[in-house]
């Protein structure tokens, strides 16, 4: 027998676990996953835009292990992810198809098809409501029947599934530049890595993935005072839509294609307007896109993700809201809470290490006064 | 939802993925190449470009070890190592010279490396012209043209400013004449075991997507002037208390009760090791008294 190590680590480590599950139930209860997901529709749909996976229940058993934390519950869905095989690519998916819910038009008041307001938490007041404190199953379903109810018979005859766009009007009417399609394959950051100048599907990508928090800040900036000033929303949808992939043995005809599910999406087009030189130095006033799409109903972080994709596209940046690094770099949340929170790791060498330097350019200093003085 | 993973976490082609960056970086030595650098179970900054190197190249046969500043039992080592054989099932050891792969947070170990080792290295901030150009875009640039003066010039500061080179860990190393690296936060002091390295040592930054090698037997240089030489941290005339090494790097600890300053091995597994052959000679003694 000679010396063995000290094996304190992996001991607590162990009891350190133990703990974190002491504390998710130490009350006795245990949160049901379908209550998450059917209760938690906003944490849901802000877990499942971060961590770029659609899947509702598994965002569930994410937050339930994360005791609500959305940070950790990104994180696990996203260790997740990159366990995944690629097996399919979706066809490309046209918003022109969403099964609306929710459409308005902050810049026209009658837009073709109707501003539809759909569920918004926009005119509630934030008064909590203490009655839920004892809400009950089956006075929500007595609510539920008598709603769908009226519902089915007030139903009009507004095709929800053909709405036509905002953005097409105007670009009828000659005020936004046609930009034609760009049918490039899109790069993928997850695949490869980010270079710069980034390409347009990677700064909507890296921006639809981020941070919900970090997004809505920088677009903040960008209208507070970094940037261009005011946009407006000119359309912002929430609805389903249709995903389909091709026949993997077939060849890419659409009508053999598979409709595999939907997903809910929020779409932003958001209007900037910019001053354009034409002939001879005259100078036009036009509308620039600036394009914001994420999983779910998260309206602020799409209209974020607009601000800053027009914002991103400046061809001399000003600020900082306008450099595609400092953006684009700083708003992924497992990047950020990861490298932030390794802060608690262990530095003894470094630190040990700066501690000699320290020393020495002390040292150094008095021997040089010492030398210095007669 | 039972889910079972794929032998070392990853899926094939992401694992031939890191491989074949790790291929580039082997060929050009101390060029940083961008890889798509997968999420982890483990968080960003917690040492998943090492973790992500270790778990494309492990294989069933190898032995691994994993240290963190110096030490096999530290949470973070523990951590990696979990996960690693909760995927593989390798063996792991602490006897630096019986592992195949060790993978290392800011240490290189004591005992030199052998031809048939690899030493992988978790690196925070890959980019060792970071500290005066923060945009990527610039020093991919800079490194591109050899256009080091910056570098140069930051050690010329300390030098004006502090009277010496003020770089504590990580201080910047050129790589074959040609790339100037950050070599990880590993002390000074180990700064030259990376020269002529008898095992292939690489480096893996997670959430900077960057993975890059010194390949054995490759020349390091650290950074330094004529006038002023590169210096390691100084342990003179301190040893180990346990196994009275000398001439290694040393932790720095406070006596609970004395308040008395000591010292001891950074590197457990050396200590151990040497702690033992003395033990063996003599009389048995209990580390932890």
């Amino acid at each position: 027998m000679g010396y063995v190590a000290v094996k304190g680590g992996t001991l607590a480590i162990e009891e350190s676990i133990r703990r974190l599950k002491y504390e998710r139930v130490k009350k006795g209860k245990v949160l049901d996953v379908e209550s998450v997901e059917c209760g938690m529709r906003g944490l849901i749909d802000q877990v499942m835009s971060e961590s770029s996976l659609y899947g509702e229940t598994l965002a569930a058993i994410a937050i339930k292990q994360a005791e609500g934390n959305p940070e950790e519950a990104v994180f696990l869905m996203r260790a997740y992810r990159s366990t995944l095989p690629r097996k399919h690519y979706s066809r490309t998916v046209h918003t022109g198809e969403m099964r609306v819910e929710r459409r308005i038009s902050a810049s026209f008041k009658d837009i073709p098809g109707g501003q539809i307001l759909g569920a918004t938490t926009d005119f509630i007041h934030r008064l909590i409501d203490f009655e839920l404190m004892n809400e009950t199953e089956e006075e929500a379903k007595i609510w539920l029947s008598a709603f769908e109810r009226q519902v089915e018979y007030e139903a009009d005859d507004t095709d929800l599934n053909r709405l036509p766009k905002v953005s097409d009007y105007l670009r009828a009417e000659g005020l936004i530049a046609d930009c034609g399609n760009d049918d490039q394959e899109p790069d993928d950051v997850t695949r490869t890595s980010l270079k710069f100048p980034a390409s347009r599907s990677e700064i909507l990508q890296v921006l639809t993935r981020g941070q919900t928090g970090a997004v809505t800040a920088f677009a903040y900036a960008v209208i507070r005072g970094y940037g261009q000033l005011h946009p407006t929303v000119g359309e912002l949808r929430v609805g389903d839509l249709p995903v389909c992939i091709d026949d993997p043995i077939g060849r890419s005809d659409p009508d053999d294609a598979y409709y595999i599910g939907d997903v809910k999406v929020t779409e932003v087009e958001m209007l900037i307007p910019v001053t354009v030189e034409k002939e001879h130095g005259k100078k036009e006033l036009e509308f620039d896109i600036g394009y914001g799409v994420c999983f779910g109903q998260n309206e602020t972080k799409a209209i974020a993700m607009g601000i800053l994709d027009n914002s991103l596209s400046a061809k001399h940046p000003e600020y900082p809201s306008q450099n595609q690094e400092f953006v684009l770099y700083h708003i992924d949340s497992v990047e950020a809470t990861g490298f932030v929170s390794h802060l608690k790791m262990p530095h003894y060498v470094t630190f040990q290490s700066k501690l000699d330097s320290v020393r020495k350019t002390r040292k150094s200093k008095t021997e040089r006064q010492e030398v210095g003085s007669p | 939802m039972k889910i079972a993973y794929n032998f070392a976490f990853f899926d094939e082609g992401s694992k031939r993925e890191i491989r074949r960056a790790t291929l580039k970086a082997i060929a050009i030595p101390g060029y940083q190449v961008p890889f798509a650098s997968r999420e982890m179970p483990i968080a960003r900054g917690w040492g998943t470009g090492g973790l992500q190197l270790t778990l494309s190249l492990i294989g069933k046969n190898d032995v691994l070890k994993v240290i963190d500043q110096g030490a096999d039992e530290s949470v973070n080592a523990v951590n990696i190592k979990k996960l690693v054989t909760g995927t593989t099932g390798v063996k792991t050891v602490e006897v630096t010279a019986e592992a195949t792969l060790i993978q290392s947070r800011h240490r290189i170990p004591e005992i030199p490396l052998k031809e048939h080792q690899i030493l992988v290295l978790q690196v925070p901030l890959p980019e060792p012209l970071r500290y005066y150009e923060p945009s990527e875009f610039v020093t991919k640039r800079l490194h591109a043209e050899k256009e080091y003066s910056g570098a140069w010039l930051m050690l010329f500061e300390q030098i004006m400013k502090y009277g010496n080179m003020s770089s504590g860990a990580d201080h910047p190393v050129m790589v074959h004449d040609r790339y100037v690296m950050a070599p990880s936060p590993i002390p000074r002091f180990d700064n030259p075991k990376m020269n002529y390295s008898n095992a292939l040592i690489l480096l893996g930054a997670g959430r900077e997507k960057k993975v890059y090698a010194v390949p054995p037997y490759t020349k390091v240089v650290s950074l330094a002037f004529d006038d002023y030489p590169f210096e390691a941290e100084r342990f003179d005339g301190m040893s180990c208390r346990l196994c009275g090494a000398a001439g290694v790097f040393l932790d720095e600890l406070i006596h609970e009760e004395t308040g008395e300053t000591y010292h001891q091995c950074n590197d457990t597994s050396f200590c151990l090791s040497r702690l033992n052959s003395v033990s063996a000679k003599y009389q048995e003694v209990p580390l932890n008294e």
